[in-house]
């Protein structure tokens, strides 16, 4: 009698699962490649910071507010066109990551300007006093001071990004959440759907241990 | 050393224009100890603030060391700020270094040491401010203390000539307060630098200054040698600080020896006559009885000095001003209207 193992087609839910790592990694990337600065220059402009504007702290809020209004999924089908422009193709993986990264950029950039406010004035103010430049001050005071809370935000996108990703199925984009909408939602195999859910978890639960353990190795408090 | 002329400073808020500073004129010579005190809010942070730019003055002149500094720079204003160390009161240290690193942070900032120039320097300054055996703990580790040396040698490793303390042992418990201010005094005694610092308790400006400001509403009220205001406190607001220090008369115990009748006199003393036997001679030569009232016998710095309210009773309590006066005693009358 066939197990219920044996009902499962385990080479799909292995390739989905490396296509999501695949995902996740290629997105991760880049947000924080380009959310870092971002989140840096949002706090730089913020009230009685370095560069304190209240005018360009307004814009710039605005912009990325709007981006992080829309809904991720309309998102994924709203940027078809560019993402075709940038990676030569609207769906599978080249074709979520753009996607991922024009959703992640902005949520990663407000965690960190989040965990760069933590930052004590007073340590800033010590290192102006120093006659320590903006970037000096950036670079070596702002970010190392920071790193405990930009580790949390880097976990807490890398989770994010998992429930993004699994929206890719509306678009064919493959990994384990667009196997679960296929096969549990679509073709009611909710045995398939169980398993992907499952990894799923597994997969958040180490991205969780792994970023709590890089916390607590850089806190020095 | 450092010359405010008729600093004013002034910045917007909601409710219009603020006045923090008005009118500043102060003169701090190279070498000397000199202190504003002052209540929360009068202005003194703002005005420690000018002195390496952290805060512009809206108006007046500020030169230090020579220099006009009042519409300073970039490269110059940098170049400024690594001549003069800072201290805090949350002493405002990297929390992800080690004191070492916390120490160097200033040489790694104008690069002009090799590393192994730097580590010499270090250790020469944890060795100054007690430290030596603490280059690796990481601030997390220390006592409020240890942190303030660690932030004095940090402070000090460009070689500054002028040490801005702000409120530096405010948030310290009375005997390491009493440490800081030491280890504060020995750096300005051997180094020859110039401190200026804030504070609002005048038991640290007793201990360490050699002149001080007094600010009230954005004002300096009074300034001088530390020992003039101290024991001759003229402005109100002056006295009030000085009164914590210097508790006045018990009126109870004033009323009690009313009845004994006699003059109340406040009797202040400078340096080595401190040492005279000052009552006695007084009851043997005058023929007069003392009753003290309140009275205390400390150092300003290093300059001892005696200050004592007492009640003079019999027929030649004239007689026995005089001599106190002719002795080199100031003598204030207290009950005469």
């Amino acid at each position: 009698m066939p197990t219920f193992w044996n009902l499962l087609d385990w080479p799909e839910i292995t390739e989905a699962g490396l296509d999501s790592l695949a995902m996740l990694g290629g997105a991760l990337c880049f947000i924080l490649l380009l959310g870092l600065p971002l989140g840096i220059v949002l706090h730089l402009f913020a009230r009685r910071q370095l560069l304190a504007s209240a005018r360009t702290y307004a814009l710039l809020s605005f912009v990325v507010n709007i981006v992080r209004s829309v809904p991720f999924i309309i998102l994924l089908i709203l940027m078809m066109p560019l993402t075709t422009l940038l990676t030569g193709t609207a769906i599978g993986i080249k074709g979520v990551i753009p996607p991922l990264v024009a959703g992640g950029v902005p949520f990663f950039a407000r965690l960190v300007e989040s965990a760069l406010r933590e930052v004590d004035r007073g340590v800033v103010e010590a290192a102006q006093a120093m006659g320590a430049t903006h970037l000096q001050i950036i670079w070596q005071v702002l970010l190392p001071e920071a790193l405990p809370g930009l580790l949390a935000a880097a976990t807490v996108t890398a989770i994010a990004l998992v429930d993004y990703s699994a929206m890719s199925g509306a678009i064919g984009g493959g990994g384990l959440g667009d196997m679960a909408i296929r096969y549990g939602y679509q073709r009611y195999e909710t045995e398939v759907m169980l398993v992907t859910v499952a990894l799923l978890i597994v997969l958040v639960q180490a991205l969780q241990i792994a970023g709590n353990r890089l916390v607590i190795h850089f806190t020095r408090r | 050393m450092i010359e405010f002329k008729n600093i004013g400073k002034t910045y917007p808020t909601k409710a219009g224009q603020v006045t923090a500073l008005d009118g500043i004129d102060l003169h701090i010579a190279a070498g000397e100890v000199f202190g504003m005190v002052g209540a929360s809010g009068a202005g003194k942070s703002t005005l420690l603030r000018l002195i390496n730019l952290l805060e512009r003055p809206t108006q007046g002149e500020l030169w230090v060391d020579g220099d006009n500094i009042t519409a300073l720079r970039g490269t110059g204003l940098r170049q400024l700020r690594s001549k003069i160390g800072m201290i805090f009161q949350h002493f405002n240290l990297l929390y992800a270094k080690t004191v070492a690193q916390n120490v160097a942070f200033p040489l790694t900032l104008n690069r002009a040491l090799s590393a192994g120039q730097i580590a010499e320097r270090v250790s020469e300054l944890l060795a100054r401010v007690g430290l030596a055996g603490l280059a690796h703990a990481y601030p997390a580790q220390l006592s409020g203390g240890q942190k303030q040396r660690v932030g004095i040698a940090r402070a000090l490793a460009n070689l500054p000539k002028i040490l801005l303390c702000d409120e530096a042992t405010s948030a310290l418990d009375p005997h390491t307060t009493q440490d800081i201010l030491s280890l504060l005094a020995q750096i300005n005694h051997e180094l020859g630098i110039t401190i200026v610092l804030i504070t609002h308790e005048m038991d640290v400006v007793r201990r360490v200054c050699d002149r001080v400001a007094v600010l009230d509403g954005g004002r300096v009220v009074e300034s001088g040698a530390v020992a003039d205001l101290f024991l001759h406190p003229q402005h109100p607001v002056t006295r009030r600080f000085v009164q914590e220090a210097l508790p006045e008369i018990d009126p109870l115990i004033d009323a009690a020896l009313q009845q004994h009748g006699g003059r109340t006199l406040r009797l202040t003393v400078r340096g080595d006559p401190v040492h005279q036997p000052l009552l006695s001679q007084l009851s043997r030569d005058a023929g007069v009885d003392c009753r003290l009232l309140s009275g205390r016998i400390d150092r300003i710095k290093n300059l001892p000095y005696s200050q004592l309210v007492l009640s003079l009773s019999g027929d030649n309590a004239d007689r026995a001003i005089e001599q106190l006066r002719a002795a080199n005693v100031h003598v204030e009358l207290l009950d005469t209207p």
